[in-house]
């Protein structure tokens, strides 16, 4: 489909079918646990299985779920789209976890788990490794323990969590990533540490869901306000499942209220605007635009920069019908920057190895 | 050298032909006293002990994340003969009403207002004894100001009852409500703040601000005033999601909704977003009958101050064309710090067939002045 392209998949998904799965890669202390208290699942609410957002409906196996299997990868979307490279971000549900041991031992058990059963079974394939954000320390380790393997190409949190994820406490997890050549990947979806709204919890899934987009503007300002792109300049962010039509007025608001205030932050010493387009990469499912080329085009050009966005498919999540994974209104002329140009650029570890 | 001269002989902008209407003046009394004669015995004395408790830790009106400058105002709206900016009608007429030749202001009583007060029966108390207080120091004595209706938004039954005790009154123009409510505003336990504003014939303004008694981001607690500023847009954003999302538009037609302080670039994102993937999960709300851009597009009102700046000016031309020109109202926001000069505010881009609506045109056709 688009082979032509060597496209690289920026977002997919492997859905973890329980807990069942993971208990092979525990120490005996963790599989007792799991097995003693029963605990079967960590399906999370920022992904209700049964939700037609989670698992498109022509991808769904016949028990309900799907995304199980590196067979189902390569026959719903890798072969059949020509995916040249997929990254894998494993979106189960360890962050939400409230026992920090227990977290990190999941989070250990999950990123082998993603390595036993994919990375091992397709060479196309690379993945993130998921951190136990729970506890800074633990997280730390499990960058030092993955990172020597390069098919983990960047870590991944989750966008909604304790505390804004540029707060000077994560620092040193910014450090090991930078060191290690790791972008920082933030997906959509929430520890349940706060409410989806400052103003409480929502009512509707579809609530819940739109609420990412203001939870991206608000990691973005705290990263950008609390100094960490001043503080590590070689970090790069991709922002995951994030859309993407906000950022051009997210970004005139912040940047004006800088102008104004910003003797209370004097280490945001360049223009936020200039500081995104250097070090934060979003992907474009969803775009969340109307599928009117001339709007698409008219916020291509409020980004000022094609350097920004990363293709991804999204598997399994339902962002598209049959094979359309470029979102309408993107020119074709762009086509070769988003599948290719861009994730080699922002990826280092995409680049070993790969003939460009 | 070059010397910044500010614009020194008062007028109205020239493109104000239809008017110039100010949707956003912050009045504030000279001191508490103010409101004793509008207050029982009761809560005077509740208020003199307890003062205000709003859904954080400080009191003594002293706000979580300090200001850029004292009570967030402009250095020179200190009235010459004493009490805090824009106490002092005189001093407002002569610095802004005069100045600017504004033909309506309204006015957007903040704290100390007990909105949000964590005691809804002193919330009460006091939000009608602040709308008694408009009256008496403000609207009574001056023709050009217009009243907004201060609701104790947290105890709706009762803000329904205060706004039926102003319906008729053409000293108000609007209801008043903060923007960061305990639950989001769509909740069905706020629709009788609706009902009875459609009633009255009332708009409900949302003016940026309040404590929700939640962290002001959904993943936490941020560290500083800029971020705190940037916040009332994603603020903002959850209230006009939850509105629309929780079928208040489909409940209520002839509600009006205006945003105010809120900043309105991202207006046109949350409705693309909204739509998108309402087209996937429209079996969870079968109570919209509309694809949830159409809702916004014709119940939400914008106001200019602050107004986002883009890289390149002539992207706020898409903006106000997604958003609405019609939709759009001028406001200064005097007299705090980032107040908006209504000859230099609005950017040259911007035509000036669609000035005159901003400046005056639109307010004047959704308040009726």
């Amino acid at each position: 489909m688009f082979s032509r392209f060597r496209p690289i998949d920026c977002d997919l998904h492997p859905m973890v079918p329980g807990m069942r799965a993971l208990t092979p890669y525990m120490d005996e202390f963790w599989r007792d646990q799991v097995e003693e208290r029963g605990i079967t699942t960590l399906d999370t609410q920022s992904w209700p299985v049964r939700s037609p957002k989670t698992i498109r409906e022509d991808w769904r196996s016949e028990d309900g779920r799907g995304a199980a299997t590196v067979g189902l990868l390569q026959a719903q979307s890798l072969d059949r789209l020509g995916t040249d490279l997929g990254i894998l971000n494993p979106l189960y549900g360890v962050q939400l976890v409230f026992n920090e041991d227990m977290a990190a031992a999941f989070t250990r058990a999950l990123n082998d788990w993603t390595r036993a059963e994919w990375l091992d079974r397709d060479p196309r394939l690379r993945a993130s490794i998921v951190l136990p954000l729970q506890s800074i320390e633990a997280s730390v380790a499990e960058i030092e323990r993955l990172a020597p393997d390069p098919r983990f190409v960047q870590v991944l949190v989750l966008v909604m969590g304790e505390m804004p994820l540029g707060r000077r406490q994560y620092w040193p997890i910014l450090e090991a990533c930078v060191r290690h050549g790791l972008p920082l990947g933030i997906h959509a979806g929430s520890a349940y540490r706060h409410p989806q709204t400052s103003v409480g919890w929502t009512s509707y899934y579809l609530e819940e869901y739109a609420a990412n987009q203001q939870a991206f503007q608000s990691t973005l300002a705290s990263l950008l306000t609390e100094g960490a792109f001043s503080k590590f300049p070689d970090l790069r962010v991709v922002l995951l499942e994030s859309g993407v039509t906000w950022l051009p007025s997210f970004l005139w608001r912040l940047q004006k209220t800088w102008k104004g205030v910003r003797f209370e932050v004097p280490w945001v010493d360049r223009l936020p605007t200039e500081i995104v387009r250097d070090q934060v990469r979003l992907t474009v499912q969803p775009l969340d635009a109307p599928e009117d080329g001339a709007i698409v085009q008219r916020v291509m050009d409020q980004l000022r920069s094609d350097a920004l966005l990363l293709w991804a498919s999204d598997w399994p999540h339902w962002q598209y019908d049959g094979d359309a994974a470029m979102p309408p209104g993107i020119p074709e002329s762009l086509w070769p920057k988003l599948m290719r140009d861009n994730p080699l650029a922002t990826y280092g570890r995409l680049r070993e190895g790969v003939v460009a | 050298m070059n010397v910044i001269q500010p614009i020194a002989a008062p007028g109205k902008p020239a493109a104000a032909t239809l008017g110039l209407v100010d949707v956003d003046i912050h009045p504030r009394p000279h001191r508490i006293e103010d409101f004793k004669p509008f207050l029982s015995d009761r809560w005077w004395e509740h208020l003199q002990t307890w003062g205000m408790r709003a859904r954080h830790g400080f009191t003594g009106g002293q706000p979580p994340f300090p200001k850029a400058q004292p009570l967030a105002s402009r250095r020179d709206a200190w009235p010459p003969n004493g009490g805090t900016p824009a106490s002092d009608l005189d001093f407002l007429r002569f610095q802004l009403l005069d100045n600017y030749g504004i033909d309506y202001g309204v006015l957007n009583p903040l704290q100390p207002s007990g909105q949000g007060d964590r005691n809804n029966a002193f919330s009460v108390a006091m939000a009608h004894a602040v709308n008694e207080w408009q009256l008496e120091a403000w609207l009574r004595k001056e023709p050009r100001l217009r009243g907004s209706v201060v609701v104790p938004y947290e105890d709706p039954q009762a803000s329904a009852a205060e706004i039926r005790k102003r319906a008729g009154d053409p000293n108000f123009c609007q209801v008043l409500m903060m923007s960061r409510t305990a639950e989001p505003a769509g909740n069905p336990r706020y629709w009788p703040i609706y009902e009875a504003a459609v009633e009255a014939g009332l708009p409900v303004a949302f003016h940026a601000f309040g404590y929700s008694g939640w962290a002001m981001t959904n993943g936490g607690w941020p560290s500083f005033y800029i971020e705190e500023v940037s916040e009332h847009a994603t603020s903002c954003q959850n209230q006009v999601i939850s509105l629309v999302t929780e079928g208040v538009f489909e409940r209520f037609p002839g509600l009006k909704i205006i945003l105010i302080e809120c900043g309105f670039a991202w207006l046109p994102s949350v409705g693309w977003r909204l739509d998108k993937h309402w087209r996937h999960l429209k079996s969870e709300v079968p109570h919209l009958k509309r694809a949830p851009s159409e809702y916004i597009r014709d119940h939400i009102w914008v106001s200019t101050q602050p107004m986002e700046e883009p890289e390149r000016g002539q992207h706020i031309l898409d903006i106000c064309e997604w958003v609405g020109w019609d939709h759009i109202l001028f406001a200064s926001d005097y007299p705090h710090w980032d107040f908006d000069d209504p000859r230099a505010a609005i950017p040259g881009v911007i035509p000036a067939e669609r000035r005159r609506g901003i400046y005056g045109g639109n307010a004047r056709a959704l308040y009726g002045f």
